[in-house]
């Protein structure tokens, strides 16, 4: 099955921030969530993109293996790679198979069988988990917190390998409660191998002017690097 | 043979006659740990670097130079000793009396020199115009030689930076020797090569070798000489590490005071210098900190090397450099590392002094360096962008594991292989001159073979390329022959004495020929196969511009379908060089190296059918063109490497610019992916990268408020420079580079 296609909204041959070592990232076209930070608003729409068989995306990848070393590799973002599982399984088993490290960012909002078999194919997950409350997840991201707490409870059973993920917004969530919980979190979950905060920048909003979209955040400040690391360590020492 | 000097040196073939590498092997000791053992600078050390730094600061506030000695010709003993400060000084020598003071070195054109001392002020002495009417100079001998057609292809700025009013440097003594076997074994050698060639046939390259020979034992004596005014005897070999570092030092600046070379580059000393050391230490003579400060205190030596250069100089080699290059690390022919503790001192002098682009300190990279000391090369990129690195793995087969760079680039074989440099050959502008058959569309010079410029209403890329091919048949005999004039009278008039003394004399040559422009000449043959090219066309039917439709392939994304042109083109223009003999049977290289003269070129060529505008600059190097990467970074190293090294063994430069964000989140995270993406540029067989992790912001911060960055490193393409000593022009370019950035 080597010709199921996979649509792509961009690719970024270095990928040093998205999992562990260098990595081939590929932004999957498509999501069904509406993440108010969102920095890839042109990844929302089903039905664009560039399509790619697995054949092309592992001849792509054979230009790059030589620089993953022992931690790097491909990784899947997007939009939402869990929309085009079928792909994202059959690319992964192919990695699997030709030694490549394998990394999934997802929202978690799918959680089936096919997920659970293209789950067991991750070396590592990014679970973007937007909120710490119901309310404010729903409200931020239109998924409930639940979905992604089903989700972490799987990664934990298969033992999948996972970094928690959430992006810092100044007056939204910068609060020590907050990261609190994720810290209680990480302590629960024996899967989650990292907890990274992501300061939230506005690097997107000329994205959102040319696809004459409304950026939700446009008014408000970035977080800085510092602010966010000075949170992080805060709390940390606590736990 | 025996000196008390060797005491504690291991047997070896460097014995029985000069072998620096048989030294170097029967002797060093790999280091495979990290950085911990390193230490601070000394208060010394701090105290010259405070008195250096004041001085840069006045140089900066005289537009660049401090003083000039207007009535010297610059030679090895023609300046009084002069210090910086000499209580505190473990290194001593300076080119002229005074710190950063600069001599004039009329013999590469009296011109040069003159311009060169009106530029900033001065006005070169009487005296020393009237002795250059009486001489011929390099220059005046080119000049004598050249044809009409040489003279035109260099006015319309065909072949452009060629050394024929100025030092052609490049050349790499092999400083080691005078502190290995002292001069007198030396000269006795030099003697012995003489006598020999004498009882041979005594034909014109006979008799050429011969009185050769005799100017390099003169100046072999003249360095002695020079030594003994600053109160050293180096007629023996050197007995300590601190003897070994001046003595090294003494040759290396001789051959700065002798000859205004372009490129005056180190070669690779210091796992040299780490024998001494280890041996000090033994002996109990020298610890770490003192270890640290002599490098610390030779470096700075280093540093205050300069030449006086015209302004228009500059404009090709922005910002002051001297090329010291030092290579540092590779690996042994016998699989052993040849990384030692001074591989980690020398580097770890960019702390212990801050951050500088002198010397030019590259490292010798290879899959199989200790994780050690790729780490901490990574770091000190991330801390510092002032290192560059070259694949040792590409480089070790050709020239063996006893080679260095001189200049950016250039790999040869030390103290065995010389090279005739020869800037390079405008690429872009030479597919113009073919478009429009043979008249330069910038200058309006008619050179080359004349026909009709091309008719057809689109570009059409067979006719196009038939055409290209002619005319680079027709140019790089040109190439060969230009350059052949201009490497006779360099070696009549302006002969690197002292350099060619620290050579076997049977020497190999090298010359060294190079591109500049292939992105844009790439992505335009690229426009013209895959896209709609329509010329446009002045009142006199010459092509002037171009309307290009739809979108094409463009060098930088790991496309095939266009990397392949860039292939090609090299392939090609190498095996057309070759066909015509070059002058002292030397072997034909290519390099793809621009230095900052991307600017210039750009500025001198028409617009190009990828869409770049009349005068806007090219990419530097191999580079991709600014901006014109989709895929992110390593799509764009992906077309680099793919670039064959055979076809250009003097070299490819890349020149690679990242956020810190963009390479990791935490310090490890950017080392460890630094380390990783090296790794992988090299084992995709690419040659040379720069390495900046910055950001943009910073560049036009120091663009617009210099005086707060007075110390600013960058690299740029081959090299680093202080960005505040680039023209506005460079800087801009510089700014207008692409930051590879994934968030």
């Amino acid at each position: 099955m080597a010709d199921t296609i996979g649509y792509v909204s961009s690719v970024q041959s270095l990928g040093a921030v998205d999992g562990p070592g260098v990595r081939y990232v590929l932004f999957m076209q498509g999501c069904p969530l509406r993440c108010k930070c969102c920095h890839n608003p042109e990844t929302w729409e089903l039905g664009k993109g560039t399509a790619y068989t697995v054949d092309d995306v592992m001849q792509k990848l054979s230009r790059y293996v030589s620089y993953f070393g022992e931690k790097g590799g491909v990784t899947l973002s997007g939009g939402e790679p869990l929309l085009q599982t079928e792909f994202a399984t059959e690319l992964f088993s192919r990695c699997k198979s030709e030694g490549i490290s394998t990394c999934l960012d997802t929202s978690g909002c799918i959680l089936d069988d096919k997920v659970e078999k293209l789950l067991t194919l991750c070396d590592t997950v990014l679970l973007d988990y937007k909120m710490t409350n119901e309310q404010d997840y729903f409200d931020f991201s239109r998924m409930h917190m639940s979905q992604a707490d089903k989700f972490l409870e799987k990664l934990d059973d298969l033992k999948v390998t996972t970094w928690l993920r959430q992006v810092i917004v100044p007056g939204i969530n910068d609060n020590e409660q907050n990261v609190i919980k994720l810290f209680e979190l990480k302590k629960k979950y024996a899967c989650i191998e990292k907890l990274e905060l992501l300061p939230f920048h506005k690097a997107c909003v000329t994205k959102y002017e040319q696809l004459g979209l409304d950026f939700p955040l446009k008014n408000t400040p970035e977080a800085t690097k510092s602010q966010v690391n000075e949170l992080f360590e805060k709390i940390q020492k606590k736990f | 043979m025996e000196f008390n000097q060797w005491q504690g040196f291991v047997d070896g073939d460097w014995k029985t006659g000069i072998n620096v590498r048989s030294f170097i092997q029967s002797n060093y000791k790999a280091y495979t740990g990290n950085a911990d053992f390193l230490e601070g600078a000394t208060e010394k050390t701090n105290g010259l670097m405070e008195k250096l730094r004041e001085l840069q600061k006045q140089e900066m506030e005289k537009n660049g130079v401090l003083d000039i000695d207007v009535t010297t010709v610059s030679s090895l003993c023609n300046y009084k000793p002069g210090y910086l400060d000499k209580e505190n000084e473990l290194i001593v020598g300076l080119q002229t009396d005074a710190p950063l003071k600069r001599g004039v070195n009329p013999f590469g054109g009296i011109r040069m020199a003159r311009e060169a001392c009106s530029a900033y002020g001065y006005k070169l002495s009487d005296k020393i115009e009237e002795y250059f009417t009486y001489r011929t100079t390099h220059n005046d001998g080119v000049f004598r030689a050249y044809t009409p057609e040489m003279k035109a292809a260099r006015h319309c700025a065909l072949l452009t930076g060629l050394p024929d009013a100025y030092g052609r440097g490049r050349i790499i003594g092999d400083y080691r020797r005078v502190a290995l076997y002292g001069i007198d074994y030396l000269i006795e050698q030099k003697q012995l090569d003489k006598l020999k060639i004498g009882q041979g046939l005594m034909d014109a390259e006979s008799i050429k070798l011969t009185e050769e020979l005799f100017e390099q034992i003169s100046f072999l004596n003249k360095l002695k000489e020079m030594a003994s005014m600053y109160g050293f005897d180096i007629s023996q070999p050197a007995s300590t590490a601190q003897e070994a570092m001046q003595w090294t030092y003494f040759a290396y600046l001789a051959t700065n005071k002798e000859q205004n070379g372009a490129a005056m580059s180190l070669g690779r000393v210091s796992t040299f210098f780490d024998i001494y050391i280890e041996r000090d230490m033994k002996n109990g003579i020298l610890d770490e900190k003192g270890a640290q400060e002599l490098f610390d205190q030779f470096v700075i030596k280093l540093r205050m090397a300069r030449h006086l250069r015209t302004p228009e100089y500059n404009e090709l080699f922005g910002g002051d450099p001297m090329w010291i290059t030092e290579s540092v690390g590779g690996m042994g022919e016998n699989n052993k590392t040849l990384v030692t503790k001074s591989s980690f001192r020398m580097l770890n002098t960019l702390y212990t002094l801050g951050s500088s682009p002198e010397p030019n300190l590259t490292v010798l990279w290879s899959k199989r360096l200790p994780d050690g000391f790729k780490k901490f090369c990574a770091k000190v990129s991330c801390d510092t962008d002032s290192i560059q690195y070259e694949n040792d793995d590409l480089m070790r087969p050709r020239f063996g594991d006893d080679y260095a760079i001189a200049c950016c680039v250039s790999a040869m074989k030390i103290g065995k292989q010389m090279q005739f440099f020869g800037a390079r050959a405008n690429l872009a502008k030479l597919l113009l001159l073919a478009i429009n058959g043979g008249v330069d569309n910038v200058f309006g010079t008619r050179i080359g073979p004349q026909m009709e410029p091309m008719q057809d209403e689109y570009l059409d890329y067979t006719k196009v390329m038939e055409r290209f091919r002619l005319y680079q048949t027709w140019l790089c005999r040109l190439y060969v022959n230009t350059m052949n004039v201009i490497h006779y009278m360099h070696d009549k008039y302006a002969y690197e004495k002292t350099q060619m003394a620290l050579h076997d004399t049977s020497v190999e040559r090298l010359m060294a020929f190079g591109v500049a422009g292939l992105s844009v000449i790439t992505d335009s043959l690229s426009a013209i196969k895959f896209a709609k090219v329509k010329p446009i066309r002045n009142e006199e039917g010459i092509i002037v511009d171009f309307e290009t439709e739809g979108d094409f392939p463009k060098y930088g994304n790991d496309d095939d379908r266009v990397d392949e042109i860039a292939q090609n083109l090299i392939h090609g223009f190498h095996d057309e060089l070759k066909k015509t003999p070059a002058y002292r049977n030397a072997i034909h290289t290519l390099s793809v190296l621009t230095i900052t003269s991307n600017v210039v070129y750009g500025k001198k060529t028409g617009a190009t059918p990828d869409g770049r505008k009349k005068g806007e600059p090219f990419a530097p190097g191999a580079n991709p063109m600014h901006n014109r990467e989709h895929n992110g970074a390593l799509a764009s190293l992906g077309s680099v490497s793919k670039l064959s090294y055979s076809s250009c063994m003097d070299g490819i430069s890349n020149t690679f610019s990242i956020t810190p964000d963009s390479l990791g989140k935490c310090e490890e995270d950017r080392i460890n992916n630094l380390v990783s993406i090296l790794d992988g540029y090299f084992l995709n067989a690419a040659h040379h990268i720069n390495i900046n992790v910055m950001n943009r912001e910073t560049l036009i911060k120091a663009y617009e408020n210099p005086e707060a960055y007075p110390n600013l490193t960058i690299r740029v393409s081959g090299y680093a420079v202080n960005f505040c000593k680039l023209s506005r022009e460079q800087q801009k370019e510089v700014i207008m580079r692409t930051f590879h950035e994934a968030m």
